[in-house]
């Protein structure tokens, strides 16, 4: 049987000149159909390359991803991502950006009107219809990365890839959005692989966590599957046994075992 | 510590209120609006602000001038001899009086043809390599180098050549223009969609945009700030360089009619026609700063 997605033995060696730089070695990783997935590690670990190489933006040196049956060669509608810095395009209304998503990936199944719809519709399950004609310099952080996420889950896509996309905001901001996509999860079904340096954030939102090690030739040190039921309600996870028991495994990894070395 | 609690105590008073029936007459207050004559007066003063210290300067150098070159002997004319001199040229721009004898309105509008030939051309031809170059690492290794030498040239250089070329001077004069005005805008083109961050590009693989979507709805509008501070410069050097140009190739254009007053010995006309360059080059840069601010409201901002 083979999984909804895998990643397969994937090594990604970068060369400058004679240097040769090992990021990621031996990554084999099966995510299964609607399951939320966050990859934690110390900076550098080569977190994002990971993700670029399942996105279709950065090409494997060994190995490789498969998705639904199909190999993974190029950047494509059906892997979105949500990008750290949210990438909204700054001449476009917010409106707009989703639409430019919206228009290219439904051409041929959706008539012009339709088209309209699944726009706002997306923009509704973010909650940013009221900001649709402002431009992304006249709207806050969070609100950018919301749309990001709206663009992404307009094109309807196989595994949705979060770049740290909560990285950038104060934390009350963060909550908020965590709380929506986690939301938006229970709701659509998003098999969703997601790259976080937050602790708090991957225990609270994920199925499993991949703890990777440090750079170079990073690999997966350990998955630790989050047993807790869904939906999950951050206040009441804060003196939940389990929360508190994975949140503990997961910060003896990185700070204990794989604790982070400058000169790495 | 004690600001919170207060603060939250007035809150709920508030929050409070509306349960209990509401007694009070509602009053309209009064809108505070200035009258009119004092708003009127506002505005005006807003623009006497930005209209009194240029003419008060302008008035101060005419006067300058004119102390300067009334003395006998004085090489220029002073400004109320342009003025006797050159009456019918400033006050009707427009004037039809013999095929050769025509007003500078006329003129300088045979000038702005030449140039937006010229000019047009090279947006097009420069917006289309400057993409080429931005774009391809081995268009840009082959061609910059010869950019940067051409460019370099003076245009007058290249008047022998293209009149050569074309044996006629109006295509010549339009080609010197094209090749002034050419260099800054694929310059500055290849710098702004060299500079197109890597999150667009990342989108449009994402989105998989074809190479014309790509050009048209992510290179075009992230680069449209340097594009058009190419176009600004571009269009300063082609109404530089069509004055040099018709005082050689002759014509009807302001150019040549500089040439012709000067062959004349017509110094106040001479004038005028500085003054009509210099207005129209202001006008043709306030054109097209104007357009640049709209096409590129967006990404100014960001």
């Amino acid at each position: 049987m083979t999984a909804y997605c895998r990643i397969s033995h994937v090594d990604k060696v970068y060369k400058r000149g004679s240097t040769e730089t090992c990021v990621l070695k031996e990554i084999t990783l099966d995510i299964e159909k609607g399951e939320y997935v966050s990859i934690i590690g110390h900076s550098g670990c080569g977190k994002s390359t990971l993700l670029n190489i399942v996105a279709g933006l950065t090409p494997a040196t060994n190995g490789g991803v498969i998705l639904e049956g199909r190999e993974v060669n190029d950047p494509g509608p059906d892997r979105a991502v949500v990008f750290q810095n949210h990438s909204l395009l700054p001449w476009l209304t917010v409106y707009d950006n989703v639409k430019l998503a919206v228009d290219k990936v439904c051409s041929a199944t959706k008539s012009r009107a339709e088209r309209h719809a699944w726009t706002i519709h997306n923009l509704d399950l973010v909650q940013m219809t009221h900001a649709k004609d402002k431009r992304p310099s006249e709207i806050s952080g969070g609100m950018k990365q919301r749309v990001g996420l709206a663009r992404a889950l307009a094109m309807e896509p196989k595994i949705l890839l979060l770049d740290e996309p909560f990285g950038a905001l104060d934390a009350l901001t963060r909550a908020h959005l965590q709380d929506t996509v986690m939301g938006l999860h229970q709701k659509l079904g998003n098999t969703v692989m997601m790259i976080t340096h937050d602790v708090d954030e991957a225990v609270l939102l994920s199925d499993r966590i991949i703890m990777m090690t440090n750079g170079p030739s990073a690999q997966i040190g350990e998955i630790l599957p989050v047993p807790l039921a869904r939906p999950r309600k951050r206040l009441e996870l804060v003196a939940d046994a389990t929360f508190l028991k994975c949140r503990q495994r997961v910060l003896e990894f990185l700070y204990e075992r794989h604790q982070f070395v400058e000169a790495a | 510590m004690n600001m919170p609690v207060a603060k939250s105590e007035i809150s709920g008073r508030i929050f409070a209120a509306p349960t209990t029936p509401v007694a009070a007459k509602v009053l309209p207050l009064p809108v505070k609006q200035k009258p009119i004559n004092t708003r009127a007066r506002d505005t005006f003063g807003k623009i006497a602000a930005t209209v009194v210290p240029p003419v008060v300067m302008v008035l101060l150098l005419l006067t300058v001038w004119q102390v300067l070159c009334m003395r006998p002997g004085a090489t220029l004319p002073p400004p109320s001899k342009i003025w006797t001199e050159a009456y019918d040229l400033i006050v009707d721009p427009f004037f039809v009086a013999g095929p050769q004898d025509i007003g500078l309105g006329w003129r300088v509008l045979v000038s702005l043809e030449r140039v937006a030939i010229g000019y047009g051309l090279a947006a097009v031809f420069g917006i289309a390599l400057g993409t080429l170059v931005g774009q391809s690492v081995w268009a840009m290794r082959g061609l910059d180098p010869i950019f940067q030498v051409l460019r370099t040239i003076s245009p007058l250089a290249w008047l022998p050549i293209s009149l050569a070329a074309f044996r006629d001077s109006q295509p010549s004069a339009i080609f010197v223009i094209f090749i002034t005005s050419v260099w800054p805008i694929i310059i500055n083109t290849a710098v702004g969609i060299r500079n197109i961050p890597q999150d667009y590009r990342n989108v449009a693989a994402v989105l998989r945009l074809n190479p014309l979507e790509f050009f048209g709805k992510i290179m075009i509008p992230s680069a449209a700030p340097y594009i058009f501070t190419g176009l600004r410069i571009g269009i300063g050097l082609s109404w530089l360089a069509i004055v040099a140009a018709e005082m050689l190739t002759g014509g009807v254009g302001i150019g040549f009619f500089i040439w012709d007053a000067w062959n004349s010995s017509r110094l106040p006309d001479i004038f005028i026609a500085l003054a009509y360059i210099g207005i129209v080059g202001f006008i043709l840069d306030r054109i097209v700063a104007g357009v640049a601010s709209i096409v590129t409201r967006g990404t100014a901002a960001n």
